[in-house]
């Protein structure tokens, strides 16, 4: 069934009413302004993390909540709604994915209620070049008897700067376009040879770039098996892209929202302007494929936890068409709000922003319509 | 056992006598659809005896009351049935205009005495409907309808003119919209009637389509006598019931959208070859084929949500206005695509080497899809008033 059930209902309300509250454009706004030391409010990441949201899609055995990624995704769609800046996506989203995918139980037991509690903040450490390209993986490990000496660099590492504990991705054998020798390393900060600069992205939230130089680590710290990182990591890459689908969602219908809220009441030539059906057919068009988006995004989200072995295909759907219809959003949003619309004093440049960045990590339109072209078959 | 085992076992028993192996055959063409009627159209004798069998149990339309010649199955058996028919392939007994749209606004509109005597001629397949409704000057702006009804006690005289009426010339009786008072606003005065068209003073004229076929006509009443008693609901109310038939028409051709069949990129892979790393050789085509295809399947993921909605009860009211809208659109542009991927074997006309021109007919066929039963611009204007609540000009 295509529809939420009583418990999601209450987790969607419960996270729209507390963000809508607490971590709105307008604290993002203070945040950027003030050069916030953290870049969000960890009063309020706390009180997420004692409602549970930080262990939403991590097993109760493992102290989380057990939810599921529908949980999450529900979460992650109000926090896209509302710009809320927090280590959910970084943390909850992907590294805590990348670890009940990858981890050991040993490893599993002692990060997941680390992260489940917000006591930990970790973030993955994947990306190299410009471009999403995993497989060109290049950041080298080399074994030096029962260690590995970590050499290379990574950039858009989320929250880079507050993290606790870097997964990071590399490669241990073979060249860069290679499924086997990769592999996924915990290192912690300040750990001798780890660099984190801070890096200010559009979106106005924390990335930064991961300098590892002879970076020892023990064996203990390779995430699963050495070398074999690709299907763990994989699944980890799929279930991020829908995860950052469900806030692309969040984003495109609140900028819909707003901008059809501002059509019914500017006025030019002597009406609303949302009398206009060069405005209509514009704004019903994007409601259409608003409603696409949210049904691929909730199958999508339902494969994930379901384990269908169709999740690659509709990974790449949902965040193709996500990328899709949020720019769609985000341009109309701006060319509908006119001259307003380009000020730094409203609001809709948050989301256009934000938007961007989110469709560019873990593979934008074109990665991922290609990917979904070639797991089609042609 | 369950009683929906045990429907389920007998009605495979059923089908496995019943239904004839033709009848099990995929459909092939518009041929293989029976519509049934006076006169019916039979590409297959078989198709009769299938509809008379099926009828005989209510199963022509099972979801419709048992005392209206429907099989008063409820939603699960109703599934099964469908289940149990497509096990063993078996094709739909009977489509009609009566089935799909008339009878939802019988069942609603209609009074106890048109229930029993219109549904049941429906399930038997006995009587074939078409649908009253365009007029050469009232399209998208329908509620301007003309042909007018006057009032001579226990029935009306109706004279005017119909057009698009979709197989005017095959069917028995017409549900028209017509006019019986002009002193209001355009939506009021219009009225729902019913009558045969072999009455006396009914004509109709084919019109010849681009694609070389002709499912629509022009339909002329000069002084066609209509019972009173044929009339569905109040004198002077029927652009309500208009709507809600129209509700139904839009979920009918928005279905098109989420036709399948094999990928078109797959097919494209044969047509125009593959490049050194197995992917279609030309990038440009295959960046038009994955975009239709990721709309096709998020337009199928819609239409399964919005049924879940509905079986929740939560529904979404003109959500049939953005299938309609989005799904004839996606057909219009799958067939472009037909014709990109076949390139000179989608242009022929005729001939055995064209399937007598196939894919170049569907192809200008669909373009139909996003004019009739409201064009693509009122669709689009009922999601921005309605659901968005956007002012009128």
């Amino acid at each position: 069934m295509l529809v939420l059930n009583e418990d999601q209902v209450m987790l969607k309300d419960a996270a729209a009413g507390f963000l809508a509250g607490r971590a709105t454009v307008s604290h993002l706004r203070k945040l950027r302004d003030s050069n916030d030391e953290t870049g969000f409010d960890p009063a309020v990441w706390r009180e997420m993390a004692d409602m549970g949201w930080a262990g939403i899609a991590i097993a109760e055995a493992y102290g989380g909540l057990g939810y599921g990624y529908i949980g999450l995704g529900l979460v992650l769609e109000q926090a896209g709604r509302n710009l809320s800046a927090s280590p959910l996506e970084s943390s909850v989203l992907v590294a805590a994915t990348a670890l009940a995918e990858l981890g050991t139980e040993a490893q599993k037991e002692c990060w997941l209620p680390a992260i489940a509690s917000g006591d930990k903040i970790l973030t993955l450490a994947l990306q190299e070049n410009p471009h999403h390209a995993p497989l060109r993986t290049a950041l080298r490990a080399t074994r030096d008897g029962d260690h590995f000496i970590l050499e290379g660099s990574k950039c858009l590492v989320t929250d880079a700067h507050v993290a606790d504990v870097f997964i990071v991705i590399a490669r241990s054998e073979g060249r860069p376009g290679a499924e086997h020798g990769l592999s996924a390393f915990l290192v912690e900060a300040g750990a001798p040879g780890v660099q984190v600069e801070r890096r200010h992205l559009v979106d106005s939230r924390n990335v930064g770039v991961l300098t590892l130089h002879d970076v020892h680590v023990g064996s203990e710290n390779v995430i699963g098996e050495i070398g074999a990182a690709w299907p763990g990591l994989s699944r980890t890459l799929d279930i991020a892209s829908i995860g950052l689908s469900a806030a692309l969602l969040g984003i495109a219908t609140e900028t819909f929202e707003r901008t059809v809220a501002y059509l019914g009441e500017r006025k030019q030539f002597g009406r609303v302007i949302g009398s206009f059906q060069g405005l209509q057919h514009r704004a019903a068009h994007l409601f259409a494929e608003l409603e696409l988006a949210r049904s691929i995004v909730l199958q999508a989200l339902q494969a994930i936890d379901a384990e269908d072995p169709g999740l690659p295909l509709l990974a790449s759907a949902a965040k193709a068409k996500l990328c899709e219809v949020a720019t769609l959003s985000t341009n109309e949003g701006i060319q509908m709000h006119g001259g307003i619309g380009m000020t730094d004093e409203h609001e809709i440049g948050f989301f256009i922003k934000r938007a961007r960045v989110l469709q560019h990590q873990f593979g934008d339109y074109h990665y991922h319509l290609d990917r979904f072209a070639r797991l089609s078959g042609f | 056992m369950t009683d929906l085992t045990q429907f389920r076992a007998e009605a495979r028993e059923w089908l496995e006598h019943n239904c004839p192996p033709t009848m099990r055959e995929p459909v092939r063409s518009f041929e293989d659809y029976y519509m049934g009627g006076r006169n019916p159209e039979v590409g297959h004798p078989d198709q009769q005896l299938w509809c008379e069998r099926m009828a005989q149990r209510g199963w022509t339309v099972p979801h419709w009351p048992r005392e209206y010649g429907g099989g008063g199955l409820n939603a699960e058996e109703q599934r099964v049935l469908r289940e149990e028919m497509a096990r063993i392939g078996a094709r739909r007994p009977l489509d009609s205009f009566g089935i799909s749209m008339l009878g939802p606004a019988l069942l609603k509109f209609g009074n106890e005495e048109q229930k029993q005597e219109h549904l049941p001629p429906i399930c038997r397949g006995e009587i074939r409907w078409c649908q009253g409704y365009s007029e050469p000057n009232a399209g998208s702006d329908l509620a301007s309808l003309q042909t007018r009804a006057e009032d001579q006690g226990d029935h009306y005289i109706i004279n005017g003119q119909k057009v698009w009426t979709s197989y005017a010339d095959k069917a028995d009786w017409i549900f028209c919209l017509v006019r019986t008072d002009n002193s209001g606003s355009k939506h009021e005065g219009i009225s729902f009637v019913l009558f045969d068209m072999a009455s006396p003073g009914v004509t109709t004229r084919p019109i010849r389509l681009i694609s070389g076929s002709s499912p629509f006509c022009e339909t002329f009443f000069d002084n066609v006598r209509a019972e009173k008693k044929n009339r569905i609901g109040e004198e002077g109310k029927g652009w309500a019931i208009a709507k809600y038939l129209l509700t139904h028409e839009r979920e009918m051709i928005s279905g098109f959208g989420a036709s399948s069949g094999p990928s078109l990129g797959k097919k494209a892979l044969e047509t125009v070859g593959t490049d050194a790393d197995g992917r279609l050789d030309n990038s440009a085509l295959r960046h038009s084929i994955a975009q239709y295809q990721l709309d096709a399947r998020c337009f199928a993921a819609t239409m399964a949500r919005v049924g879940d909605e509905v079986k929740a009860g939560q529904g979404l009211g003109a959500a049939s206005s953005i299938f309609k809208y989005y799904g004839t659109e996606l057909n219009k542009r799958r067939n472009e695509l037909n014709l990109a991927v076949a390139g000179e074997s989608a242009l022929g006309w005729e001939g055995q080497v064209y399937c007598d021109g196939e894919m170049a007919r569907s192809w200008l066929r669909s373009k139909g899809n996003s004019i009739e039963g409201g064009t693509s611009e009122v669709q689009l204007n009922i999601v921005a008033k309605r659901v968005l609540g956007l002012p009128d000009a």
